[in-house]
């Protein structure tokens, strides 16, 4: 039977409980009828030899490319760049798409007798990735064979010396990006398109580049031009990002683009009714939930963190491409609309969402605060094409616990944004203006991220101007459950219980208002017609 | 009239400090501090004035008294019973003469500076701290024409501000208060010099960065004295660590750059400075710390957060503490004491200063009378020494004793807040 396509359903009388997440748990919530809830396609068919469809794609090339075995030679410089522990999510069980797509390049290339082959992930300004984080990446294989030979490096976007300026582009915007790349003859980048954001010239333009390049497509305006960043074509990330790319293209090395798509089988067995829409649950997922809704709720918050910061998804690869830039990234954007894309009719004044435990930023750590935000106004709530799901000046309600909390290893520099910027003021402009380049520059944070496994100390700033766009369209934000001096300082109100919420959105949206549930994860996007 | 007397009593010492477990202020209800009928203590000598108490505030000192956990060393420095109280306006119902000899008509309000150094006791030629206008130093506060106290409030020939009972004030002790202030002004005159004095002698220069530790009245009071111009203005960046949100407010309302909670104010000013981190020390860190506070955490807090070579200024009494000595050792800090108040020499400045002087501009300029938060009676006064004692906590600032009789009260503006 082939997966069904997404989902609008309408509340009913007769309509069971919604799933909504709330962190490391999560709860049954009875929507008022007239609600809509919108359920992600089931997951698409994965490819059934991907490593047959790997060879296919470095052999057979999209776009104005040469099939990768002849572009490689014996004397050259070639450099692999790949994805870091920000995709997918959750991490995909072994072995992951890195692994298997990394080892035929590498095999290909030792057939055509290149041996200057170096490693690179690219993390802008992400945190450097643990050792069994890469070996998890790449296979204990890959790893043995470079790293110890310092064959596999992480990008510094802080080391001068390790950065090529390529110019300026017509917009006057730096693009500078990791020496080795730059300076290789040929660059191939290893993506996971997780989503429809992911990919194309960002890969390289942001995955290899610096702050001062990054800053340039890294700020609120930008943000709050990109309606939505998940829409490239209506987005200003995006242009920034093409702009940046075209000049390496011009300029830089031979780029030999890779992009794969993964399904939405998001959770494993155990735990599948996740995934289910829950009139279709059955007795086992019935058990399953209160299994483990039982057991969370007696479980310390660290520990359950530790429980689902250790669960790998079982997706599987549903695309492979490889070639010119532009070219595989419109085949792969068609493949993540495919897993992904839900029709929505018209808006709603009030979008809820249960945020689950992981974002791009805390795999292995702590969702503080500031992902919180990021997570429901920054990817969540762009996720769609045309419209926002909920209408201008309309209420987003989130449900997570927003723990004051933070990862001091990982999230240094949030925790002091979160302290002395936030108590100043909210509104991503000013604290663009106010204070982003004391953060930037701060050679406490500098040295973190060089050495440690800290996000760069302008990491924070990102996450707030993610949110930026929704800030600008949403007439208020309300987190259920959260703690509430937690909540408050980031600007939000904070409510008890989904009803109370509900009630409270009321004061903004009006009496009688349309409610949508957007059920995620899995991950969906919705086309709002 | 009516008097809080403080008598020495071994038992009830011992009771105050048990009590005080509780909380701060929890002493008085069960310590040495007795209610009594009062009358006027006989003027020690020439030069000596009735002051009639208007308002008087309890302060930390006080605090620790009362609670039976000030240092063992202020014992010889004090006589007993005394009547505490030192931040003191008052009204010299038959007039007097000031600290500079100018005759106060009847019904002069002034402020005591409570010092009682060699002047108040008679001591000819006064010794060379008192002689250079340092009272605060002067080591003659146990001997003289007085009986041991080194100041107002800890003296039982003086008597003291929490009395509707005249006090003793000494000419060289006198301050008229400027008609422009209402008593609340005028009773934040004393801590308002302590932070000037701690101010001026910390050398802060242009382009500091600056932490301030406690929020309090001291810690108010000291990023006032940093942000207004007592001497010539120096723009130094103040950050200062607060423990609740209208502390927090009222520190950016007197000019405190940065404000974050206390646990915060290390991340702050290694921010703010651009420092490292070194095994939870800072590798730079704040060119100057006033420790508003004077606990073992605040001054540990204040060693690991001041650069090498920084100066660390203890405003806030400290009693027996223990700390770390290592980083002022290896980093060549200085810590510094700041008591009291005397005479200023603020840089660039063409002639010495009475602390005093520049204090009452300073509460003038930064309106600190606001911080005035709660007036008692004398009758409750243990719910005014337990609402001091939490003061932060129920968001008050200062708390004083309100003396004044109902025609007195109705004559000051602002009088009740």
């Amino acid at each position: 039977m082939s997966p069904r396509p997404g989902f609008v359903l309408d509340v009913d009388r007769s309509t069971p409980p919604t799933l909504f997440w709330h962190g490391e748990r999560f709860s049954l919530e009875r929507l008022p009828e007239g609600s809509r809830v919108i359920y992600a396609p089931e997951p698409i068919e994965p490819l059934k030899d991907p490593s047959a469809a790997i060879r296919a794609a470095l052999t057979h090339p999209v776009g104005d490319q040469e099939p990768l075995p002849s572009l490689l030679r014996p004397d050259m410089k070639l450099t692999i760049a790949f994805d870091d522990i920000s995709l997918p999510l959750p991490p995909m069980e072994r072995p992951d798409i890195r692994q298997l797509v990394i080892e035929q390049v590498l095999d290909m290339a030792a057939e055509a007798g290149v041996d200057d082959v170096a490693l690179i992930v690219a993390l802008a300004l992400h945190r450097r990735m643990t050792e069994p984080e890469l070996r998890h990446a790449l296979g204990d294989r890959i790893y043995d064979a470079f790293a110890p030979n310092g064959l596999l490096t992480q990008h510094d976007a802080e080391d001068p010396d390790a950065l090529t300026h390529l110019g300026l582009t017509d917009e006057g915007e730096d693009v500078e990006i990791n020496r080795r790349a730059a300076e290789s003859d040929l660059l191939v980048y290893v993506n996971i398109n997780l989503v429809a954001m992911d990919g194309g010239h960002k890969s390289v333009a942001t995955g290899l580049a610096s702050y001062k390049s990054l800053r340039h497509h890294h700020n609120p305006l930008t943000m709050q031009r990109s309606k939505s960043f998940m829409d490239q074509h209506r987005s200003e990330l995006h242009s920034a990002n093409w702009r940046m790319g075209r000049l390496i293209a011009e300029v830089g090395p031979t780029i030999f683009q890779i992009e794969t798509t993964l399904n939405n089988d998001t959770f494993p067995t155990a735990v599948k009714f996740l995934q289910k829409r829950e009139w279709e649950w059955k007795a086992k997922d019935r058990m399953g939930y209160l299994a483990a809704s039982t057991a969370l709720d007696r479980t310390p918050a660290r520990y359950a963190r530790q429980i689902f910061q250790s669960v790998k998804a079982p997706h599987r690869m549903t695309s492979v491409q490889a070639g010119e830039v532009e070219a595989v990234h419109a085949i792969t954007t068609d493949h993540v609309w495919v897993q992904q894309g839900v029709v929505v009719e018209g808006q709603t004044d009030i979008l809820t969402m249960g945020l689950p435990y992981i974002s791009p930023y805390n795999v292995n750590s702590i969702l503080n605060p500031i992902l919180v935000a990021c997570l429901g106004l920054g990817y969540l709530f762009n996720m769609y094409r045309g419209k926002p799901l909920v209408r201008e000046g309309g209420v987003l309600i989130m449900t997570h616990p927003t723990p004051w909390e933070f990862n001091p290893v990982h999230h240094p520099s949030y925790i002091d944004f979160f302290e002395q910027v936030l108590t100043e003021t909210t509104d991503p402009v000013e604290v663009a203006d106010r204070f982003e380049e004391s953060f930037a520059t701060d050679p406490w944070y500098i040295h973190l991220y060089r050495t440690g496994h800290a996000y760069h100390g302008v990491h924070p700033f990102y996450m707030w101007y993610w949110c930026a766009h929704a800030l600008q369209h949403l007439g208020g934000v309300i987190i259920v459950g959260g703690d509430a001096a937690a909540v408050h300082r980031l600007g939000f109100r904070a409510a008890s219980t989904l009803a109370d919420a509900l009630e409270m959105a009321t004061d903004v949206v009006g009496p009688s208002p349309t409610l949508t549930h957007l059920h995620a994860p899995p991950i969906l996007m919705a086309d709002v017609q | 009239m009516k008097a809080l007397v403080f008598e020495r009593n071994l038992p009830r010492f011992a009771a105050s400090r048990v009590a005080s477990v509780l909380g701060s202020g929890r002493g008085a209800g069960i310590g040495p501090l007795q209610l009594v009928e009062a009358g006027a203590p006989e003027l020690p000598g020439d030069g000596w004035f009735h002051l009639t108490p208007l308002l008087s505030g309890i302060c930390g000192s006080d605090l620790a008294t009362v609670d039976g956990r000030s240092s063992r060393y202020f014992e010889d420095l004090v006589s007993f019973p005394f009547v505490p109280g030192h931040e003191v306006v008052g009204v010299l119902e038959a007039g007097g003469t000031d600290h500079t000899g100018r005759s106060l008509a009847p019904g002069t309000r002034a402020v005591i500076e409570p010092v009682l150094g060699c002047a108040p006791r008679h001591i000819h030629p006064v010794c060379p701290y008192c002689a250079e206008g340092r009272t605060g130093l002067c080591g003659n506060v146990a001997f003289g024409a007085l009986e041991p106290g080194l100041q107002t409030g800890f003296c039982t020939d003086t008597g003291g501000g929490w009395s509707t009972a005249p006090l003793c004030a000494h000419t060289s002790q006198l301050h008229a208060v400027p008609e422009s202030f209402s008593d609340e002004d005028a009773v934040m005159v004393e801590p308002t010099a302590c932070a000037v004095h701690a101010v001026l002698s910390a050398g802060v220069a242009d382009g500091d960065v600056v932490a301030v530790i406690g929020a309090g009245t001291l810690g108010l009071a000291t990023t006032a004295a940093l942000h207004y111009p007592v001497g010539p203005a120096t723009s130094c960046t103040v950050l200062v660590g607060a423990k609740y949100a209208f502390q927090r407010t009222r520190a950016e309302a007197l000019g405190a750059d940065t404000v974050v909670s206390p646990d915060q104010l290390a991340r702050a000013v290694r921010r703010q400075s651009g420092s490292l981190v070194l095994a939870g020390r800072l590798t730079d860190g704040a060119d100057v710390v006033f420790d508003c506070v004077g606990s073992s955490e605040s001054i540990t807090q204040a060693l690991a957060m001041v650069r090498p070579r920084g100066r660390v200024v203890l405003v806030g009494m400290p009693g027996r503490v223990t700390v770390d000595l290592a980083p002022l050792w290896h980093r060549e800090l200085t810590l510094v004491g700041a008591y009291a108040y005397g005479t200023e020499s603020p840089p660039g400045a063409a002639e010495p200063h009475r602390t005093f002087g520049l204090a009452i501009g300073l509460v003038a300029s930064a309106g600190l009378g606001s911080l005035v938060s709660a007036a008692y009676p004398l009758e409750r006064y243990e719910e005014a020494i337990a609402h001091a004692g939490a003061a932060g906590r129920r968001g008050a600032v200062k708390v004083v004793f309100d003396l004044r009789n109902r025609n007195h009260r109705n004559d000051r503006k602002g009088s009740t807040r």
